[in-house]
């Protein structure tokens, strides 16, 4: 990247920006100028390094110096100290919380130690926004070699054996795919890259896009040469204005280079890539749906078969692979086949790329080989449990997915696997739970979400997941009955047995798999008319303990009600019946003395 | 166009749009996207316009308008807060922010608040869960958000509105 002495990299992804990391740029920018450094020093805007917990993050080059949390005061101190001075600024550094030791190198943080980079393997690396960055890390290579050295078939096959599976829900072996849309025969052909990223808490198609969008393109035009397609489509929430902006810089370059568009690289070989923004709808992420979505109509899901292979946008055969499916196609064209293959487990091959949110510490994009477990992602990259608290579930793939306990942390994941013990794969998202998370009530809310999103097609998922969400609400509230949770589990089943799409036969797991590991749970909400967890205020009883109560009287002062009682310096007491579960006097107690029951 | 009871200047707009359009009905949801970019909201005379304009029933073009949550029938407030309710923000509290503005500012999710200043909307996961939980005013992320943080924000907004007053009297003047 030219004669620099130092390359440095500043995360300019969704969420760095959020804290602010343009600042950090254009302070630094200005500091380097003023330094006179800017002949020697290159100062990269890249996309996301994926530990989002930390940011801004910015990393310094060949010197291998990894700051986080970083202002616009502290970039300023960075150019002074490190640029100048050549001295590493201490306080910067990542540290770690188990020894406390200040770690400068990236590779020896626990959350980076475990990951194997491949879909993400130039995000934070090279400025998305100017394609000679992915040109100097091979990128086009995989699609020049492929367009002179492959033939079609022996591009799918390469995909094939490499047991490239997709990496957007349902896991449908990539080759294999590409392969059924070109023995459709027909006179056009189309390729679409499903970036409706929908599923909430999930983010990992986002910051391939933000960081390195060429790989989506590239891959995209190879796809388009194996199954003979001219052109393809971007189907992109219109949610990811940063990835839509970065898209667009991308596309127009690789025109104005002569990588996309008529015969790309002298040969006969063309391929247009359109973009199409989705207009909020989940939906849209199932593959017909989308495709009636780009289509310019309601994004409704029709029945499968005929499948988009053989009949798809414009009723010509289409090849739908989401964007982290394509982020893996070009180094299995540049490294073999076999190379992928090599890591995984027996069915499910390479690595994948999990959105840690929710409740842990290092909260991020991890891209790890198949067969992880999950303990390893949330304990050893994720850092644990905030703030002390006690793991109790993680959820996995989603509104689709379900969840997973302690007891089966240690399982090797893999799709089969997931699936196995009632979750999925799904897009990776994975959100931690702790104790303070009532699980009567995350059924509800991706019910919530489901009912919200439903399109309004078929009757069982219609009017099946508003049942379910009316019953959760009354569970919730301390109305149900031991009846009732019979009825969730027989709806849920007559819902799975009859929805037309993907949507509506998954739309219950949540429900089934909170039921499965999670009963006592449920029964506590009927039968005690008791939320274990603390959170369904409608079952809420403040209580203080007298012997950790000190009578400081502030929670009669906060007390919107006036019904805490109790003299100076002495034990207070609430009335219950009158208590209308606020938590206020939980919030000013000094001495823990308040809790829920 | 005397029968659309809109800023005639902003269809004349429209109609133009349309009409450079290669495949007009494959666009129409582009097309909703322009409408609301130029009127805030997609009223019912805008949208009998786009469907006598592409020649396609108004029930298609409002399918569509009521399918998509981009789309709203309503005016927007002047200021837009949007908290996310994905799941990493739910687990994190985003009910309690939601709570929060809904008391301040005395106004349901979804609506506009009587001085059409504000419009409060919850949304479904922006992809920066890192900072849960998230809420976004005029596409400015905060994050981190607790339900105490609520009211300067709302000052926050306030004071931007009043700077933007005193600017625009200097200019006057």
């Amino acid at each position: 990247m030219g004669s620099y002495r130092m390359d440095v990299l500043v995360c300019g992804g969704t969420g760095c920006q959020a804290s602010n990391s343009i600042d950090v740029i254009e302070t630094m920018s200005k500091e380097i100028k003023a330094a006179g450094l800017e002949k020697e020093i290159n100062l990269v805007t890249t996309g996301c390094f994926g530990f989002c917990e930390q940011g801004p993050i910015v990393k310094i080059q060949p010197d291998n110096v990894f700051y986080v949390k970083v202002t616009p005061e502290s970039a300023a101190v960075i150019v002074k100290e490190h640029f100048v001075k050549g001295r590493v600024v201490k306080e910067l550094l990542y540290e770690e919380p188990k020894t406390r030791k200040k770690l400068e190198e990236q590779s020896d943080m626990p959350f980076y130690k475990k990951q194997e980079r491949i879909a993400l393997r130039n995000c934070g690396l090279i400025d998305p926004e100017n394609i000679n960055e992915y040109i100097a890390v091979d990128g086009y290579q995989a699609l020049g070699k492929a367009l002179s050295e492959m033939t079609p078939e022996q591009v799918i096959d390469e995909v094939k054996r490499s047991g490239l599976r997709g990496r957007g829900g349902g896991g449908f072996p990539t080759g294999t795919k590409w392969e059924l849309t070109r023995m459709s025969k027909a006179d056009r052909r189309f390729i679409i890259c499903n970036a409706d990223e929908g599923d909430p808490g999930a983010f990992m198609d986002r910051s391939i896009l933000e960081g390195d969008p060429h790989s989506v393109l590239e891959a995209m035009a190879i796809a388009g040469y194996a199954i003979g397609a001219d052109s393809g489509y971007i189907y992109i929430r219109a949610e990811y204005p940063l990835a839509i902006n970065r898209l667009k810089i991308a596309v127009k370059q690789a025109y104005d280079m002569g990588l996309l568009g008529k015969n790309i690289l002298g040969t006969d070989f063309s391929f247009d890539i359109h973009l199409k923004y989705g207009a909020g709808a989940f939906v849209c992420g199932e593959e017909t749906a989308l495709i009636n979505s780009i289509e310019g109509g309601r994004g409704e899901p029709t029945v499968k078969p005929p499948f988009p292979a053989e009949v798809g946008l414009w009723k010509m055969p289409t090849n739908i692979n989401n964007v982290e499916t394509f982020a893996n196609v070009c180094p299995i064209l540049l490294r073999g086949a076999d190379w992928f293959a090599s890591i995984g487990t027996e069915k499910s091959k390479g690595t994948k790329v999990f959105a840690l949110a929710g409740k842990v510490n290092n909260v991020g994009l991890v891209e790890v080989p198949m067969g992880t477990t999950l303990r390893e992602i949330i304990f050893d990259l994720g850092g644990g449990i905030k703030n002390n608290r006690k793991f109790k579930a993680v959820q996995t793939g989603g509104p689709s997915g379900g969840c997973i306990t302690e007891e089966n942390l240690n399982i090797p994941i893999d799709y089969d696997s997931l699936t196995e013990i009632g979750s999925m794969m799904g897009s990776g998202g994975m959100i931690v739970m702790d104790e303070d998370d009532c699980m009567v009530n995350i059924a509800k809310f991706y019910l919530e979400f489901t009912v919200d999103e439903a399109c309004g097609r078929c009757t069982a998922c219609r009017v099946g997941n508003k049942r379910l969400h009316e019953i959760l609400t009354k569970i919730t509230e301390g109305k149900g009955t031991e009846e009732d949770l019979e009825r969730l589990k027989d709806l849920s089943q007559i819902i799975k047995d009859s929805s037309l799409c993907g949507l509506g036969q998954t739309a219950p797991n949540p429900v089934l798999s909170t039921m499965k590991y999670f009963w006592h749970e449920y029964l506590a909400h009927v039968n005690d008319k008791y939320c274990p967890a603390g959170v369904c205020k409608a079952l809420l009883k403040y209580h203080i303990i007298p012997e950790k109560c000190k009578g400081c009287t502030l929670c009669t002062k906060v007390c919107p009600k006036g019904i805490i009682s109790g003299k100076l310096k002495e034990a207070h007491v609430i009335n219950k019946e009158e208590c209308i579960a606020c938590g206020a006097c939980e919030q000013v107690c000094k001495f823990g003395a308040i809790t829920r029951m | 166009m005397g029968e659309y009871k809109v800023d005639a200047e902003k269809l004349k707009k429209l109609g133009d749009f349309i009409e450079g359009l290669e495949y007009a009905e494959g666009e129409l949801i582009n097309i909703l996207r322009e409408a609301q970019e130029m009127f805030g909201y997609l009223p019912m005379d805008v949208q009998l316009f786009i469907a006598r304009k592409l020649g396609i029933p108004a029930a298609k073009v409002y399918g569509v308008a009521t399918f998509y949550s981009y789309f709203t029938m309503t005016p927007r407030g002047k200021h837009v807060i949007s908290v996310c309710l994905g799941t990493a923000c739910f687990v994190k509290g985003a009910d309690r922010i939601v709570e929060e503005f809904r008391k301040q500012l005395n106004i349901k999710e979804g609506t506009i608040s009587e001085d059409g200043m504000y419009t409060l909307d919850s949304i479904r996961c922006v992809g920066a869960c890192g900072l849960a939980p998230v809420v976004i005013v005029d596409g400015k992320v905060h994050g981190r958000v607790k339900p105490e943080d609520v009211a300067a924000i709302i000052r926050g907004i306030n004071e931007d509105e009043s700077g933007e007053q005193m600017l625009v009297k200097q200019n006057v003047q």
